[in-house]
């Protein structure tokens, strides 16, 4: 029923990890525990990919991140590489005709691994990491390691490539005390200085001219700039010369070295600009910007950009300077004379490249709202180069441009061609060859997806209309007799096409046959398998992505978005509710003001909905969505302000009457972490609310740190478990039960806590508390069913741990038709047990199926970039100690203190995901499928199948033997029937 | 927990001494119990209130006061008093409109040395369907919760049995008096990993297979059969076949 597959020779794919040290370590016991394990989990089972499935059900996307630095290879003239250092920690090689990536690293997250620069010398990448406590170097055709520096601390300030009698064989990394040089080919050391008066100027900035030099440019904010030239051979200060400069705050934003050893710096309150020759003034040169007829928009901070080709010659004597969001000029220091050149109004962004000798600046001008132009000048004159202007439309939802880095080389006849690439605001980078064609674009928003919903494909065209014609009301026989036909009919039309594209496919070869997946095509399949991914990133950019292929179907950027907001995304419709739209609803809380807005979509096609959403003018505490519908069945969305008054979405009459009836059974709470104070109210008739139980939690000694809740959309199969015994151990079902995750103030190791309670959130009972001592977080908990599992890391045995606390009702029900809080008096029975996980973990979720009949794994996403499935019967608190008849009867599994990693268990064979950061499971039409989304730097989406595939056909099935035995048993009867009736003829003639 | 057990008691006598001679005007000289010290230091009391209202607006009246007994094990007791006509009334009222019956406790530090530190501000509140409280006869079972601290957190309510069936209650001497059952809970420690314990009975089970005479055999002794069965196997397939094959390899 899947695919068939041709090669029927399978191999199991084993991808084992390099034990490491810590591995080694415990290996001892490990090997203990792993003998006694290996026969109980020889019949437990077996998961893993075959080879030849390998990419069938699954995709992986790598993104690196918004760019922060970006250079190309200009190294080698046909080099199709262009190297970027990315907000994401990601050192990265991108080929420039696809887009795709060649190599990439991925450093530690935070400031850590935050790269402070980037100096590309021939085939070195040099890289400043962490503050400036790494110095690397790469190879970039390869991407390997050339060398690793550790350099000494403090705090970086600027690096820079120091050329020589036109070589460069050294780099200076100027720290907030001392400068440092090192060489380019091993890393060592060359020399290494302590800045003069460190403690009263602060130094920002490098520059070398490539005459044996290095300058270090110190200022002591509104007084003067200190010049400190060292000597390139051993590091002794040649010059050291201040000079006043009372109207400058920092040198990096204002200030650029520009022809021979020129400062040009630009200050907006005097509107002048300043230069100054390192080499022989001492005195700055002010040039009010009205003498060459310019000034500065207000509240505009001017940039200045100089252009140092080579390292070891001195930079261009032309530079740019923008002196308004829209509005860059070209300007010229000649010998003192300042020359503007050309003015580019209104310009986006200009930015300079070079190409063998020429240098040439490229400047992006907006042309109307969806199209802006691009077009080379020459630098040296400011003249524009003929051929080089192309026109770029402008997807209104995509963002102005940010950024541009423009790759320029030569064409055989020696004029000057380039490529550009294109970074937007919404982290979209594009390629551009020269005719304004797109050669490729990637969307880096979705290195950083915050929350995402799978929602079911729409039904095709024909089945909608089936549909349709039962969704409407009767009217006349006639007319319903016409509309079956005519649906009939159109049936049949698309029957014929469907035989006719059969046919015409089946005569081109197999390879040409594509099944192109775009937004009209769009329909379910047979078992709901392929979804459409409805992705947020933090960047305000919604994705609809094709859940089969991976490719991106829809794209939304949301302009308005905070940049610290938090989202939650809700399907208020799915697409079951034929003819009307599926519809989603995204909430958007400023993290500060916790003010919010609500963006109503559709999540097939991305379109904004034309429903209006409610104005919210208060801050939100808390959304609710219901399981009541309106008239068009969309699920009610309730929103809570911080005057505890409810807004209903959508709030037609019939919702607004429906909420009345049922006010007194709609209960929700509310948690303030900062007061530790959780809180359960009542809705009113009037869509007010009324506090009705409180719990504190103080915050001197414990703080909130997760609640989590139960997925409305789970079903669960069975009530209870057999025992051995064959009677019944009944689960404490209660979808109301929060899990609510607290961490000690207090972090000393002996002290330190976790605690956990289980809370009722409609009474506000607290039916379970546990403290776990000696530990600390992160926690992370999967609560699901009747139990919780939680991981923590245990500061006695500093390891990780797992836990899991279960809860029964007993041998008999309560109330076996209906659960209600309001009326369980009895408190369940906890059980808790403790493993140790041989890995820190990233992210957990637990799988999900249609009709809950499956057996559960809990997804594991490891620091290592593994996603792990692990059977959920091995966090089972009901395994015995000692092995009793019962026990085996019941197939518990003896327990074992440490839950091992077999490597059968990941799912993602060597498709490793970076910084796992969420993982989202859904279930599918089949009961034995669930779909598995891991995100975070990368984007996995897989299939799972925790009890194996009990509800499918092996691939391997052979339809042939079984259909030949049904027809010969069939012809058998029939002859042997006849047979019999001649024979009982030929009886009765006897 | 950390200190050795005399030195706490010292600590707490000596505070104790502080406090007796401090409050002493507040005792009124009652003594109770055996151990008059103790009992008067660790123990405090706390109103315990209760709200029923027909419009729902909470109106918290005294129900009657929780003595709560600090320590090592904390215990807690109630001492109630009976509801007044008027309020039985109220209460079957309230049950008709399926209204809600509310307690609520201060906030306490059960394990403060001094009066003043053991109360907070705010309340911890919980609630029951007024009809359960009335079909229940008065029944419920109160839970006071403390978190590590010894600080009271939460309080939960509930009645047994605890489902509105609409049924009448006649008698209005069931709605007199509470029948209350109330416990303290503090939180139970979750267990960690049980290595020690496995790792015994790994021990005990490689002790067994090694006393096991059956483990202990040799290879040959234990796998003979297999081998027998083996060689004789070969010997025949060796036989029944010419050796043409091994004629060519000699050639």
């Amino acid at each position: 029923m899947l695919t068939t597959i041709t090669n029927p020779q399978r191999r199991r794919i084993n991808f084992r990890l390099p034990l490491c040290a810590e591995e080694v370590k415990v290996s001892a016991m490990a090997k203990l525990i792993f003998l006694w394990l290996k026969c109980l989990v020889s019949c437990c089972i077996v998961e893993a990919v075959f080879e030849d499935q390998v990419g069938k059900f699954d995709w992986r996307q790598q993104y690196v991140g918004k760019i922060r630095f970006s250079h190309f290879d200009s190294h080698v003239q046909s080099s199709k590489k262009v190297l970027m250092a990315t907000e994401k920690n990601v050192f990265a090689a991108l080929n420039t005709r696809t887009g795709e990536l060649f190599w990439r690293h991925v450093d530690k997250t935070g400031p850590e691994g935050n790269i402070d620069a980037f100096l590309l010398h021939g085939q070195d990448a040099l890289l400043v990491v962490g503050n400036g406590r790494l110095l690397r170097s790469w190879d970039i055709s390869v991407g390997g390691l050339n060398w690793e520096v550790v350099l000494d601390s403090g705090s970086f300030q600027s690096a820079c490539l120091i050329g020589q009698q036109d070589t460069v064989k050294h780099v200076a990394v100027l720290k907030k005390t001392v400068i440092s040089v090192h060489y380019l080919s091993n890393g060592h050391q060359k020399w290494i200085e302590n800045l003069p008066e460190s403690e009263n100027i602060d130094y920002q900035a490098l520059y070398s001219g490539g005459n044996g030099e290095v300058y270090v440019l110190g200022i002591v904010p509104h007084s003067h700039i200190a010049i400190v030239v060292y000597s390139m051979e051993d590091g002794e200060i040649i010059k050291q010369t201040s000079v006043e400069a009372p109207w400058l705050s920092n040198i990096q934003t204002s200030c650029a070295v520009v022809g021979q050893g020129m400062i040009t710096c630009v200050d907006s309150l005097t509107m002048s600009l300043y230069t100054l020759d390192m080499h022989t003034q001492s005195k700055m040169t002010q040039i009010p910007l009205q003498s060459l007829g310019l000034e500065v928009t207000p509240h505009f901070h001017p940039v200045l950009v100089s252009h140092q080709p080579n390292a070891a010659h001195q930079p261009l004597s032309e530079f740019l300077l923008q002196l308004g969001p829209e509005h860059h000029l070209l300007l010229q220091l000649n010998s003192g004379q300042m020359v503007v050149l050309r003015d580019f109004k209104p310009a986006l962004l200009a930015s300079f490249a070079t190409a063998g000798e020429k240098t040439v600046t490229a400047v992006m001008s907006p042309k109307n709202k969806t199209a802006c132009s691009l077009s080379l000048f020459n630098a040296e004159t400011g003249r524009r180069l003929l051929d080089t202007t192309q026109f770029l439309s402008i997807d209104p939802n995509v963002g102005k441009p940010e950024s541009i880095y423009v790759q320029a080389f030569l064409k055989k006849d020696d004029s000057v061609s380039y490529r550009v690439l294109v970074q937007t605001e919404d982290h979209t980078l594009t390629f551009i060859h020269l005719p304004g064609r797109v050669m490729w674009t990637r969307e880096e928003a979705l290195s950083e997806v915050v929350t995402m919903e799978m929602v079911e494909l729409p039904l095709t065209g024909t089945q909608a209309e089936l549909e349709g014609e039962f969704g409407k009301k009767a009217d006349g026989l006639l007319s319903m007799v016409l509309k079956r036909l005519s649906s009939q009919l159109i049936l049949l039309q698309a029957w014929v096409s469907h035989l006719w594209k059969l046919f015409y496919d089946a005569r081109k070869p197999r390879s040409q046959v594509k099944n192109e997946i775009s937004i009209e095509n769009l329909s379910r399949d047979e078992f709901n398998l392929q979804k459409m991914m409805v992705m947020v990133t933090a960047s305000g950019k919604l994705f609809g992505i094709d859940s089969k292929t991976g490719s991106i179907l829809w794209k939304q950027y949301l302009n308005n978005v905070p940049s610290n907001a938090a989202f939650k995304l809700m399907v208020q419709r799915t697409t079951a509710h034929f003819p009307h739209p599926p519809q989603c609803t995204l909430l958007i809380k400023d993290k500060d003001t916790g003010l919010a807005t609500l963006h109503v979509f559709n999540p097939i096609f991305g379109k904004k909905s034309h429903i209006t959403p409610p104005a919210l003018t208060q801050p939100i505490l808390q959304s609710l969505m219901l399981p009541l519908m309106d008239q068009d069945y969309a699920k009610v969305l309730l929103l809570i302000d911080d005057q505890y008054k409810v807004t209903a979405f959508p709030s037609s009459k019939n919702v607004l009457q429906q909420l009345q009836e049922t006010a007194s059974f709609i209960f929700f709470y509310l948690m303030d972490s900062s007061q530790g104070r959780l809180s359960g109210y009542r809705l009113r008739m009037d869509l007010s609310t009324e506090q009705i139980w409180e719990v504190i939690i103080p915050t001197e000694i414990q703080k909130v740190v997760t609640v989590k809740g139960k997925r409305s959309n789970e079903h669960v199969h069975s009530q209870g478990r057999v025992m051995g015994d064959r009677s019944v151990l009944y689960k404490y079902l209660n979808p109301n039960l929060l899990a609510v995750v607290t961490e000690s103030t207090d972090v000393h190791q002996e002290r330190s806590f976790i605690g956990i309670l289980l809370i009722d959130g409609v009474t506000g009972r607290i039916i379970h508390e546990a403290v776990q001592r000696k530990a600390k977080g992160p926690v992370h908990v999967v609560h699901s069913e009747n139990w919780v599992v939680y991981e923590y890391w245990s500061t006695k045995s500093r390891r990780n741990e797992f836990s899991v606390i279960e809860l029964y009702e007993g041998m008999e029900l309560y109330n076996s038709t209906v659960f209600s809080s309001l009326d369980r008096p009895h408190a369940p029975h906890v059980l808790q047990q403790s493993y140790i996980f041989p890995s820190a973990i990233s992210a957990m979720e637990a799988t999900l199926t249609e009709k809950g009949i499956t057996s559960r794994h809990l997804l594991i996403g490891l620091p290592s970039g593994g996603i792990l499935s692990l059977p959920k019967m091995f966090l089972d608190p009901r395994r015995p100690e000692i092995v009793s008849e019962q026990s085996r009867e019941e197939n518990l599994i003896p327990y074992a203190p440490e839950l091992l990693i077999r490597t059968e268990w990941f799912i993602n064979y060597n498709q490793s995901v970076s910084r796992v950061r969420g993982i989202h499971t859904a279930p599918s039409g089949l009961e034995s499928t669930c779909l598995v989304v891991a995100y975070g730097l990368d984007i996995y989406q897989t299939r799972v199948y925790p009890s194996k595939q009990f509800d499918v056909l092996k691939d391997d099935y052979d339809y042939m033997l079984i259909s030949s035995v049904l027809f010969a048993l069939f012809f058998a009867t029939m002859i042997s029937k006849r047979l019999a009736e001649v024979k009982l003829l030929n009886r009765a003639w006897r | 927990m950390a200190l050795p057990l005399s030195s706490k008691i010292t600590i707490i006598f000596s505070i104790f001494t502080i406090l007796s001679t401090r409050f002493v005007s507040c005792n009124n000289g009652r003594r109770l119990n055996n151990d008059p010290l103790e009992a008067e230091f660790n123990s405090f009391s706390v109103p315990l209130e209760h709200s029923f209202e027909v419009d729902d607006v909470a109106n918290f009246e005294v129900r009657g006061a929780l003595v709560l007994k600090a320590g090592r094990e904390p215990s807690v007791s109630l001492a109630q008093q009976q509801l007044s006509e008027y309020d039985r009334a109220k209460l079957k009222e309230v049950a008709a409109v399926d209204g809600l019956y509310r307690i609520r406790v201060p906030r306490v530090l059960l394990q403060a040395d001094r009066q003043t530190e053991r109360l907070m501000d705010g309340h911890l509140t919980a609630f029951v369907r007024a009809c359960a409280m009335v079909e229940s006869h008065l029944s419920d079972v109160i839970t006071l919760h403390t978190d590590v601290a010894g600080h009271l957190i939460g309080v939960s309510i509930v009645t047994i049995p605890g489902a509105c069936r609409g049924s009448e209650v006649e008698d209005e001497v069931d709605l007199e008096a509470f029948n209350t059952t109330l416990s303290i809970m503090a939180p139970v420690n979750a267990p960690g990993p049980e290595t020690a314990l496995f790792l015994e009975r790994m021990e005990l089970e490689t002790e067994k297979k090694g006393k096991n005479p059956q483990e202990q055999k040799s290879f040959f002794a234990k796998y003979w059969y297999l081998i027998l069965g083996g060689a004789i196997f070969l010997m025949v397939s060796n036989s029944a076949q010419p050796p043409a094959g091994g004629e060519r390899e000699q050639s």
